[in-house]
């Protein structure tokens, strides 16, 4: 049937046709249809996909910062970067996981918790990311590693940074140390949260914390290209992070290091000081503890027993610990009853060991008595009673102004470390407020030989022996080099020409404390109304320790080069009952607790003062035995630093 | 008439070789030139398992294009319902000893090839209609009788892919039948009518869809709900042709692909791998060709003067255009996500061997253009 009927095969013809001719049309729509949508995506919206497209692909990783170091004032790094050999794996990599770490079990010595822990830790996480299978291996696990890499396949021996004190403990109450930040110091800290990476190691406290901000540095970033899965191809980017910045620290190592040799196996304090540049040369509080093992977490049981230790490591007590100051107040009960013009120095008081006062029983240390007494005598001998009758004459509120002039009761490194307290020099508002008390008269005797109410820090009490060497000026401790820091001489010179300011104006030279603390005071103010008394002081104490029946006649130096002054102090940590005062225990006979505080405040060289120190020893019994002899190697190190230290500072500038 | 047979009878190698449609022929290199440049690229720029198959499938289909084409055109329309059963029979075979894979159970192992059957009905269905119409008389091609058995021979294939489950072929046979039937001249008012019954029983069609096919459909309308699940084909297809560009990123320069981003990237995906490196010029061209190369299939239609010709050859170039439309559409994520390869350019032997095939017959028709058949 070949078109048989031409007419009827020509309508099928046209009708094919005329369908195709509709179709094409149909077809050219859709066409042009997927043309538009291509012209939308690429053309269009490509700015959107491209977005979306690098987003896919590239992954950034940030790298942790580096830390800035500290340094002492010679430049020595006391908290510094090590190398830090580790052991890392990347599971995904591994043909038998289990295999690889048996294996290194072996070489490394790991127990079976060890094990364990990794084995839990890998399935944890994607099997790309590295497991840290060691942070911190010594050197010759390192190059066991290393030795015995060829059937170890996956094992990556990298090279990292850490955290490193070459001083170990002997820094740690000041530098504080460094551990993997806590979700608290994350929310806390902005620029923490801001710098956080896995593994971010942070100041929990002293320095390292108090500048965290300056520490801490920039983050390095990585980039890199990775695959659906998230795995890496390779690196794209790689942008180093800054070191955070260096901090220099007025601390002499060499005396540092000394301090805590004079407290090992003592619980104390020993805080040294520049009178006239503030400048901290060390200050230490015993026992401490390594701040080294906080570095990768430390273990357990080792810090259980440095939380339990009874002698309080943990506790810096140069800031944060609160002692009566005993005896070591009263060159300031001696200084207020002068300046106020309650006495004159040749007033004679007789001690006989005790006295009777408005019916309650007052004692002298010394049980019988050191006979008529001075005012220099009495801060000589350091005569209780002579300072009962001084306090009563005094007035608790005018010794009260006279010891915050010199720095008691306030903070003395406020912005430097968190937990400083203020301790307190109590008036009879202060017991009002407080206590919600009025103001017994017999403890403002107590209060004349540094008990009762009074506390204060081991910093405040090195603070104002500083104050009181330096001729009675006010001087700005700091920890920090700072290198717009006036010179000695500078210092010297501001202080006279302040000492003349205040004599044109006022020949008096009074100044009551509220005006005196209100900010913007002159650089190295006096604190004194007359020069004298403070040289009265100044010069009690050097017979204090200097002459026979001071009391610390048996720690003095001869040599004028090393020759200091000083004042002891013992204070009582519990109230002393008559049967124990007629017992007269000797000291290794009284339960450790209820022994008394040694102090001893001291400055030197005396003919030209520099350097003041406080030393506390922690029921250490009394001033002149525990805590006197300290300052006498401690003093005689310091100024053989001196020399030393001047030029440092002149190659400083 | 007659000298017109014994004259084309007796066509000389050289003679066949001239009228060859060298437009087409060329068209056909220059995309399977693309896809094979394309499948090197999928393979990381190396000559891999992917690019070595393609490109020795692409060489071995196309001779074998060449060698069909010699062959009168008159045999290949003795041969059409053959080549409709077999095939069916093939699918047949394939729901009871085919080979299963991610799901779907649709191909027969040759040995030498695992072949779809699926996919040469494609082809199959548009020969076999082709000579049914090529018989039929233009007033009884509406008569219910003459409607009944192309729709049987239609449905039956159709029933066998997508029982495999293959919506997507199943979907692309079913189009390529019906379009054939429209070319033919069957009454409009049979396709209104089926519409409207297609509406009324989609919902049944739905609930006997599995449910990865539900979720395809479901996730195409919003493919944001579920960006890395059903819907991370689509989303990652559009950034990779979105962040293409106009020049596009660069041959072997594209991130998507290379990072394992696209899913079946040597397959339904290629075109989104193409256009992120070639962009939209790229693509551009790309439509273009294929554009030609319907055209030139249409013309030789048009010129053929056996209905079975005119009617294989459009019925060919609407499917291939059917193919292309809904690939495209489907990576630009402007239709439902179903399997669905791009003719000549995708990654799999039975889809270019059917392509190759129906292109061998369009050039028969060409070479053969001025048989009668009977």
């Amino acid at each position: 049937m070949i078109n048989d009927d031409r007419s009827l095969g020509f309508n099928k013809l046209k009708t094919v046709n005329r369908r195709m001719f509709i179709f094409s049309a149909a077809k050219a729509v859709v066409f042009l249809g997927i043309v538009g949508r291509l012209f939308s995506l690429q053309i269009s919206e490509n700015k959107k996909y491209l977005t979306l497209s690098d987003k896919n692909r590239l992954r950034e990783t940030r790298l942790p910062p580096v830390r800035g170091e500290f340094k002492d004032y010679f430049g020595k790094t006391i908290a510094g970067n090590l190398k830090v050999y580790q052991l890392h794996v990347v599971p995904e990599q591994v043909e038998d996981f289990r295999r690889l770490i048996v294996r290194l079990k072996d070489i490394l010595n790991f127990d079976n918790e060890k094990l364990s822990k990794l084995v839990k830790q890998k399935n944890s996480q994607k099997p790309w990311e590295t497991l840290v299978v060691s942070e911190n291996l010594s050197w010759g696990q390192f190059s066991k590693i290393n030795f015995h890499l060829h059937e170890l396949p996956g094992a990556k021996p990298v090279i990292s940074v850490g955290r490193s004190y070459p001083f170990g403990e002997v820094y740690t109450h000041v530098l504080g140390y460094v551990s993997q930040a806590s979700s608290k110091d994350i929310l806390n800290n902005e620029i923490i949260k801001d710098r956080n990476v896995p593994g971010l190691r942070v100041g929990k406290s002293g320095l390292e914390k108090n500048f965290e901000k300056e520490l801490i540095g920039t983050n390095g970033v990585q980039r890199y290209e990775v695959n659906a899965f998230g795995k890496r191809i390779n690196q794209i980017d790689f942008k180093e992070g800054n070191k955070g910045k260096t901090i220099n620290l007025t601390i002499d190592t060499e005396i540092q290091k000394l301090t805590s040799e004079l407290l090992r196996d003592k619980a104390g304090s020993i805080s040294i000081m520049d009178i006239y540049t503030g400048e901290i040369i060390a200050m230490n509080s015993s026992p401490s503890f390594d701040p080294n093992l906080f570095l990768y977490g430390i273990d357990n049981n080792l810090w259980n027993q440095i939380k339990k230790d009874p002698l309080k490591p943990l506790v810096n007590k140069t800031l944060s610990g609160l002692y009566s100051p005993g005896s070591t107040i009263k060159p300031i009960v001696a200084l207020s009853a002068l300046e106020n013009d309650v006495i004159r120095a040749n007033m004679r008081v007789e001690c006989r060991g005790k006295v009777e006062m408005y019916d309650q029983k007052y004692h002298c240390w010394k049980k019988k008595g050191h006979g008529v007494m001075s005012l220099k005598n009495a801060i000589k001998q350091s005569c209780d009673i002579y300072f009962y009758e001084l306090a009563r004459l005094l007035g608790v509120d005018r010794l009260n102004l006279t010891a915050e002039k010199f720095g008691l009761g306030k903070q003395v490194l406020g912005q430097y470390f968190l937990n400083e307290k203020k301790g307190i020099v109590p008036s009879t508002k202060w017991k009002k407020e407080n206590l919600g008390q009025n103001w017994y008269l017999g403890e403002t005797f107590i209060t004349g030989i540094g008990q009762g109410y009074i506390q204060t820090n081991p910093l405040q009490l090195c603070l104002m022996t500083a104050q009181l060497a330096n001729g009675g000026y006010k001087i700005y401790p700091k920890l920090r080099v700072d290198e717009n820091q006036n010179s000695y001489e500078k210092i010297r010179q501001i202080m006279r020409e302040n000492e003349l300011d205040a004599k044109k104006k006022d020949n008096a030279l009074i100044k009551a404390t509220e005006e005196f603390l209100k900010p913007g005071i002159k650089e190295y103010e006096p604190l004194y109304r007359n020069p004298e008394n403070v040289k009265f002081v100044l010069d009690a104490m050097f017979k204090s320790t200097n002459e026979i029946y001071g009391t610390a006649y048996s720690s003095r130096i001869e040599d004028p080069k090393y020759q200091f002054a000083g004042k002891t102090g013992t204070s009582q940590v519990k109230r002393i009952t008559e049967e124990e005062r007629e017992l007269d225990l000797d000291i290794s006979q009284i339960p450790y607790r209820n022994r008394d505080h040694a102090w001893f405040i001291a400055f030197g060289p005396y003919k030209n003062p520099r350097y003041a120190m406080s030393i506390l020893v922690e029921h250490g019994g009394s001033g002149s035995k525990a805590a006197a002899p300290l300052a006498k190697k401690l003093m005689k190190a310091v100024i053989d630093r001196h020399q030393e230290r001047i030029n440092k500072k002149t190659t400083l500038i | 008439m007659k000298d017109s047979i014994t004259f084309t009878n007796q066509l000389t190698f050289f003679q066949k070789l001239r009228s060859f449609d060298y437009t087409l022929l060329t068209c056909i290199m220059l995309i399977g030139i693309i896809g094979i440049l394309s499948m090197y690229s999928t393979d990381g720029g190396e000559i891999l398992y992917h690019t070595k198959n393609h490109t020795l499938r692409f060489c071995i289909f196309f001779t074998m294009m060449i060698i069909i084409s010699f062959i009168n055109i008159r045999i290949w329309h003795n041969l059409s319902y053959i080549f409709y059963f077999v095939t069916l029979l093939l699918l047949v075979w394939a729901s009871f000893y085919g080979i299963t894979a991610s799901g779907s159970q649709r191909w027969i192992n040759l040995y030498f090839i695992n072949l779809q059957p699926s996919e040469l009905m494609k082809i199959a269905i548009i020969a076999c209609f082709a000579k049914y119409y090529h018989r039929a008389q233009i007033q009884n091609v509406s008569k219910i009788t003459n409607i009944l058995v192309p729709i049987i021979v239609l449905i039956l294939p159709t029933f066998l892919v997508i029982s495999q489950p293959d919506l997507g072929t199943s979907i692309l046979i079913a189009l390529s039948g019906i379009i054939v039937l429209w070319l033919s001249g069957v009454n409009i008012k049979y396709f209104f009518y089926s519409f409207i019954l297609f509406i009324i029983s989609a919902p049944f069609i739905i609930s006997f869809l599995k449910p990865y096919q539900k979720l395809r459909i479901l996730t195409f309308f919003d493919p944001d709900k579920d960006p890395l699940g059903a819907g991370y084909q689509i989303i990652q297809s559009k950034i990779a042709v979105g962040s293409g560009g106009l020049t596009g990123k660069g041959f072997l320069k594209g991130t998507q692909g290379y990072l394992e981003f696209l899913p079946e990237k040597h397959t339904d995906f290629i075109f989104t791998l193409y256009s992120e490196e070639f962009g939209f010029l790229g693509s551009l061209i790309l439509l273009i060709l294929y554009a030609i190369l319907i055209f030139r299939v249409i013309r030789i239609g048009s010129l053929s003067r056996s209905f079975f010709s005119k009617i294989f050859c459009y019925g060919f170039g609407s499917a291939i255009f059917l193919y292309i439309a809904v690939n495209m559409s489907m990576v630009l994520g402007l239709l439902p996500i179903v399997g669905s390869p791009l003719p000549i350019m995708s990654y799999g032997g039975s889809s270019m061997l059917a392509t190759m095939i129906g292109f061998g017959i369009v050039m028969s028709s060409k070479i053969y253009s001025r048989e009668q058949i009977s």
